[in-house]
């Protein structure tokens, strides 16, 4: 009766799954995608040569034709990429494509990312250890944009601020392409690039200019805690609250800026809507992760125990700077009466483990193999902080619409929070979860309309499901209601009540 | 101890296995398939194929879900029922007795017994069994043919289209999937499948699928005799009840598995779900068969319930759907007629785009009964809310912002649609 076919199908789906099907003819690159490659690959010669000259000092020349190049070529590429398509859902390709599957290219990128990190937080101190100046020429090519800005020489962490910027800006022309049928992505986009170029790179350069206080406004304690630790500003991991008092005004302003950011302005704009606010508008970590993180979001794990691990980590993040930035007020109010001599060990050991190995070098190197959100996830401690917030005091949720979900997966893959977002809108229950950046990918990419990021005209009402007969099924589906007890004609007349 | 056994492990059986456990936590109860492990969303097929997702990527639930909530799961393919022993027997596994049965077993594309329908390279798309034989028919495929204007038809073309696949498609109606679609909804996806470079013949019936001389297909004829060539022919028209299994045995069927309302069966311990399901209603002339995922869904649940001795029925509620045709996202809620019935009323927009339209339907007396949204998203609850209470048409177009589920910053055209209706009722 069954077909001999269906009989013989033998295809494991768990070991070997669904290979990548041949194509009848490679994807047509058009002329606009060839020139930008063109430019980039010129930009990258021009790049290594320079660089690795060892240039002792930069040329508007040598920076256009390196950097200048990449930054156009990568735009354009991006731009003639999808310019030619039908405005949707760009991820054909993406589970068989080497470097967003974890292939070998994918472990390539990330060594190589890691080892920039590593060479560029510590290059003063690998130097001296007998590690080549290999950032030397690299730093020297942003001489003449420094100088513009800054009024003085570039150095690697003006070097590093400008490749950073330029990721986000590069990929950002990537993601607007990509989203371009949705508004909110349009505008999340630029959000994000606004607040990298103008707050954390053209003012903090501005500043320097005139003879103020260097400082990145898009960050805020506990994310990037020195401003409000004790201390005169100097040496490795130090506190700069001292130094910026001292600073007159501007120095004044960066303390009552910080204060309030963190004090009044975190609660209540997570509160209106959500943490999404911060870190997936502003943050520059976010802003990373938003744009040439984009590729790799699909990588997060959604298993519940990644969950139970992300809880765990991330809350004792929180509570280890909590605990760090009160042991150092003591140790400073005290003298060290109480203390002893374990405050400045304690905050460069913090400043070490979770600010440059967890923030940087894991954070990023580690998007080619974990997805773009590691840091965020796991680690961030502001991004715990407005977790609670947000899952207990916003008008934030993603609602989902009704009994329309066909459990397909799109959502949970493009979480880049790892956050199963599937198990909800398949019981049609509203997400609300801690972890949500509300970057706004799963209801982009959900193909029946079912999601929804929105914020309340309260806190309240968040848990429930949205109408319908279904969401209430699968809401008792999951929460038996005579599990475990005796029946009887009574007990089945109570649960046909309670299931309608 | 009792012993359910479920066959087919779709989202009908799924459903009905968990509302089970639910229900009698000291019961054994076993799911049967042969075609995966592990549920899987049968709907997320299109994805694999095309690189958006993993295969484990479309399992609804954690692998650790059915050791927990101790649900069997059996890797085998039934082949026989036998009723009289409550029995049964399977294609490697010997045989399975059981106390009560749940026949979930889903549906089987239509074929029409064209010339060469069983050749190589001619296949449908509904399972993994499927996307198996696809990916490995997509070897030396240039160019292909499918036949059907339905949902299947149109995400196969676009499959095959994400691989450099020349697509022709041949459709019997006036347009895109026109015996479900009214005309405008109709001309817009035909509009997109031509802009994406689709080959659509509309009013073509295919006549005949040639062999190239090896048992595989190489070209298609049609009712009017043109031949195109063709790799790869994709039959799309339609899917039927699977009742294979009943056949020749105790169990009613007719063109699927004849239930009542409690999706029972003639045989007294026997039950039947989802797609493979025909409903026989009380004073209601037309049987229910109904195979979308949200029905297999709600019948699973009732089944669940019916197999643990609990009193219920299924009711089918207001009708919804919903589908995506490339990157054009449909929804429709209530009655909407491909063509106006008598006294009824479509008003329409559409934007000057023609990517985004809204439909609603009034019957006679002005009462709002249905609507259908293209590339625009409206609340689920809203809309079952005015059809329910059987809103008039003025007071829905007042109230649709109230409907909008498009994401922020989206624009929203609801005045502008308003006024379009509020034209059309003058």
């Amino acid at each position: 009766m069954i077909e001999l076919r269906v009989l013989s199908y033998s295809h494991d789906e768990e070991r070997i799954g669904f290979t990548d099907p041949p194509r009848a003819t490679p994807r047509p690159i058009n002329i606009g995608e060839r020139a930008g490659m063109a430019m980039l690959a010129t930009g990258a010669f021009a790049f290594v040569i320079c660089g690795m000259a060892g240039v002792r000092r930069g040329s508007w020349p040598a920076l256009i034709a390196s950097f200048g190049l990449i930054t156009i070529g990568g735009c354009v590429y991006y731009w003639r990429r999808w310019a030619g398509s039908t405005p949707g859902i760009k991820h054909d390709g993406n589970t068989f494509n080497n470097v967003q599957t974890r292939g070998l290219w994918a472990w390539g990128l990330a060594i190589v990312i890691t080892l920039f990190y590593i060479a560029y937080y510590w290059y003063h101190e690998l130097k001296a250890i007998g590690m080549p100046p290999v950032l030397d020429g690299t730093i020297r090519l942003v001489d003449p944009l420094s100088l513009a800005l800054r009024g003085k020489p570039a150095d690697q962490w003006f070097m590093y601020s400008f490749l950073y910027t330029l990721a986000v800006l590069i990929f950002g022309v990537r993601m607007v392409m990509k989203y371009r049928h949705n508004r909110y992505h349009l505008i999340r986009t630029a959000s994000v690039s606004f607040f990298q170029l103008g707050f954390a790179f053209l003012l903090p350069g501005i500043l320097v200019a005139l003879h103020q206080p260097d400082h990145y406004f898009t960050y805020f304690w506990p994310l990037s805690p020195q401003p409000l630790w004790p201390g005169d500003g100097y040496g490795f991991g130090a506190g700069k609250f001292h130094a910026l008092a001292d600073k007159g005004v501007m120095g004044m302003f960066i303390l009552g800026f910080s204060a309030f950011m963190f004090l009044l302005a975190t609660p209540v704009l997570t509160y209106l809507f959500g943490k999404r606010w911060y870190c997936s508008w502003v943050c520059g970590c976010g802003g990373l992760a938003e744009t040439l993180g984009d590729p790799w979001r699909q990588l997060s794990d959604k298993s519940t125990t990644a969950w139970k691990i992300e809880r765990w980590m991330i809350h004792s993040v929180l509570v280890a700077i909590v605990l760090v930035t009160a042991f150092l007020w003591i140790d400073y109010a005290q003298s060290g009466a109480i203390t002893g001599t374990w405050a400045m060990p304690l905050r460069k050991v913090y400043y070490f483990v979770i600010v440059q190995v967890f923030a940087g070098v894991i954070g990023v190197g580690f998007y080619p193999l974990m997805g773009s959100r590691v840091w965020c996830r796991f680690g961030c401690p502001m991004a715990a902080a407005l977790g609670i917030l947000q899952r207990y005091f916003s008008r934030f949720r993603i609602t989902t619409n009704g009994g329309q979900c066909m459990s397909c997966g799109n959502c949970s893959t493009y979480c880049e929070m790892g956050i199963d977002v599937r198990g909800y809108a398949q019981r049609g229950e509203n997400i609300v979860r801690a972890s949500c950046v509300g970057c706004g990918v799963c209801a982009a990419v959900c193909p029946r309309g079912v999601l929804k990021l929105e914020n309340g005209a309260s806190s309240e009402g968040r848990y429930e499901g949205v109408g319908g007969p279904l969401p209430q099924l699968v809401h008792d589906l999951r929460n038996p209601p005579v599990a475990q007890q005796a029946e009887g004609p009574a007990r089945i007349a109570q649960t046909r009540e309670g299931t309608r | 101890m009792c012993h359910a056994a479920i066959i087919g492990n779709g989202i009908a059986g799924i459903t009905a296995a968990r509302r089970l456990r639910a229900l009698r936590p000291d019961w054994r109860i076993s799911v049967i398939s042969g075609e995966s492990r592990y549920h899987y969303s049968r709907p997320a097929l299109m994805y694999i194929f095309m690189g958006h997702m993993r295969y484990a990527d479309t399992k609804p639930f954690e692998d650790r879900v059915w050791a927990d909530e101790r649900i069997e799961l059996v890797r085998d393919w039934v082949t026989e029922i036998d009723v009289a022993a409550s029995r049964l027997r399977l294609h490697a596994g010997g045989t399975l007795a059981y106390d009560k049965l749940l026949i979930a077993t889903g549906s089987q594309s239509n074929r029409f017994g064209w010339p060469g329908q069983d050749l190589r390279r001619v296949q449908g798309l509904y399972d993994l069994i499927d996307l198996h034989t696809l990916t490995e028919n997509m070897r030396d495929t240039r160019r292909s043919v499918i036949v059907g204007g339905g949902l299947i038809g149109v995400e196969l073309a676009e499959m095959l289209h994400s691989r450099g696949v020349h697509v022709t498609m041949l459709i019997r109606e006036t347009d895109y999937w026109r015996n479900v679609l009214p005309a405008e909804e109709s001309a817009m996806v035909s509009r997109l499948i031509r802009h994406e470079g689709f080959d659509l013949r509309l009013e073509t019936r295919l006549a005949e699928i040639l062999d190239d001389g090896t048992g595989a297909a190489w070209a298609v004829v049609t009712d009017r005799g043109e031949r195109i060539e063709a790799q790869l022919v994709g039959l799309t028209v339609g899917v039927s009840p699977n009742i294979d299994l009943v056949r020749d045995t105790a169990i009613k069927a007719g063109r699927g598995v004849l239930v009542d309302e409690s999706l029972r069966t003639n045989v007294d311990n026997i039950w039947a779900a989802g797609d493979c399901a025909e409903i026989v209603r009380p004073h209601v002339e037309r049987n229910l068969l109904q195979q979308v995922w949200y029905t297999g869904k709600a019948q699973g649940r009732v089944a669940g319930e019916a197999m643990a001795g609990v009193e219920t029925r299924y009711e089918p509620g207001i009708w919804y759907n919903s589908a995506k045709f490339l990157d054009l996202e449909y929804q429709t809620y209530g009655d909407v007629r491909p063509n106006p019935r008598d006294g009824e009323r479509h008003l329409w927009w559409e934007h000057a785009d023609g990517r985004k339209g809204v439909r609603l339907v009034c019957d006679s007396a002005g009462v709002f009964i249905g609507l259908n949204t293209m590339g625009v998203r409206y609340r689920h609850e809203v809309c079952e809310g005015w059809i329910r209470d059987r809103r008039s048409i003025d007071d829905v177009v007042a109230q649709l912002p109230q409907a909008n589920f498009d994401s922020e910053f989206s624009r929203r055209y609801e005045s502008e649609i308003a006024a379009t209706m509020r034209e059309q009722t003058r």
